[in-house]
């Protein structure tokens, strides 16, 4: 076993684990973060995406240990006091989600998209989530919802 | 999907790193990113007994100049390839390549170190390294070793590296007239075929070229037919048709899989050989206005 320290939204969870364990097992099944959803198991799907200290990564991809001393930021982290964030709020106002699987992991990898690039061409949106599946929708309402968190539509 | 167990140590120097790989008797395994590794010990198609993570090394990653070369630390991660303003002014082909590799979550984790150790054969940046004739800087318990990017990938994930050694840095000349041009799988964005070109331009003529191609064949290869043909032509897109068209000569093995038949590999490979050479004969003869390009933009506001 292997003693990790994590920042987790903002709180530093302790924790004892194999050094086996996944990020995203260690996020859902110890912390039962369950917002952070498994979909291919094979670094494609980008449903497992979090922040580690700041930046869009793939939790299925990880072991627990590797985050050590890291700050991790989950779709559960986003909101602040009952408000939702920018891109919650535009993922709910432009219908961005049908099943919502992929929804946790899509407005992750846009929160890194909009840090580096706060006003995205449509063509920047669709690189920016281009690590991310979504098996319903065809995009476009996807591509709406980061618009609209941007402050565009 | 859960990978055997292991063992687990984090390496706190170089030094550290190297002791404790000569420790484990070849039973470790490094980890940086661990985007390459991590997939195979899900699949169990690697099940090292110890891993020994070189993440957070000091001095391990990073890009800079130095008396006219270019050291790109092995534990430098994609994105920051990618974003380099260096890069993009001195050598703006890493860059561009580092942008193509799968997706912003992988370019966030993987490192150039561990691309080139695992050398899969579909991987982005081996072509690149090939094309820029660049040198690989190990270090192991006996000290450093460099290899020739020419004579470092030897077979299907196989290259000049004992199970001891560590990949520290890679350096190059800088190339302005260089690009990379691939076809790629659309859902992992691994090289169906990739190519990189680089030129060594003068009087309006070709003195020497650098072709790197990957995704082909087991391994990544330099075309030499291509790079013969270019030498001493002049810098005409003609010219560089009639070369491209070399690309397939001397290739005797190419890979066939559910993405792509041997005969569409065959067939593509003089395509993105032409688009790569198109791609650094513009940049050759790009204006000086033509250097003003910048990266990715970036933002002093963080959303959170």
């Amino acid at each position: 076993m292997a003693q990790v320290s994590i920042a987790v939204n903002g709180k530093v969870r302790r924790a004892d684990v194999e050094p086996r364990l996944l990020l995203v097992h260690f996020l859902r099944e110890q912390l039962r973060l369950t917002g952070t959803h498994v979909g291919c198991d094979t670094s494609q799907c980008g449903a497992c995406t979090v922040l580690i200290d700041g930046r869009s990564a793939k939790s299925c991809t990880l072991f627990a240990v590797q985050a050590d001393g890291s700050e991790i930021t989950t779709i559960e982290g986003l909101a602040r006091d009952g408000e939702l964030h920018p891109l919650q709020q535009g993922f709910w106002e432009e219908h961005g989600l049908q099943c919502g699987y992929c929804t946790p992991g899509m407005i992750m990898a846009a929160v890194t998209l909009l840090n580096d690039t706060p006003k995205p061409t449509e063509q920047q949106i669709r690189e920016g989530i281009a690590g991310n599946f979504c098996r319903c929708t065809g995009y476009q309402h996807i591509v709406n919802a980061i618009q609209h968190a941007a402050g565009k539509r | 999907m859960i990978p055997t167990p292991f063992d687990y140590a984090r390496a706190t120097s170089l030094d550290d790193a190297v002791a404790k790989l000569k420790a484990s008797g070849g039973r470790a395994k490094l980890i940086a990113g661990g985007h390459s590794l991590v997939p195979l010990m899900k699949f169990r198609l690697s099940e090292p007994a110890a891993l020994i993570d070189i993440a957070r090394i000091p001095g391990l990653s990073g890009i800079r100049e130095q008396e006219g070369r270019i050291h790109i630390g092995a534990g430098t991660v994609h994105h920051d390839v990618a974003s380099s303003a260096l890069l993009r002014d001195k050598c703006p082909v890493v860059a561009d390549t580092a942008a193509q590799i799968g997706d912003p979550q992988v370019r966030h984790r993987g490192t150039l170190g561990g691309s080139l150790a695992h050398a899969d054969p579909a991987a982005d940046y081996p072509a690149v390294v090939l094309a820029l004739d660049a040198d690989i800087h190990l270090k192991g318990p006996k000290g450093w070793r460099v290899v020739k990017a020419s004579d470092f990938f030897k077979d299907l994930f196989t290259v000049d590296m004992e199970a001891d050694e560590i990949i520290v840095s890679v350096q190059f000349a800088p190339v302005r007239a260089a690009a990379y041009a691939k076809l790629h799988q659309r859902a992992s964005r691994y090289a169906i075929v990739g190519v990189a070109a680089a030129l060594d331009v003068s009087g309006g003529r070709v003195e020497s070229a650098r072709v790197g191609l990957t995704g082909a064949g087991s391994h990544a290869t330099r075309l030499t037919a291509v790079e013969q043909a270019l030498a001493g032509q002049p810098l005409t897109p003609a010219a560089i048709g009639a070369a491209a068209e070399r690309a397939g000569a001397g290739l005797t093995h190419v890979n066939a899989d559910i993405h792509a038949s041997e005969d569409y590999r065959r067939a593509m490979v003089p395509v993105f050989t032409r688009r790569a050479l198109e791609g650094a004969l513009r940049r050759a003869t790009a204006s000086t206005a033509g250097r003003q390009r910048s990266g990715p933009s970036s933002s002093g506001t963080r959303w959170r």
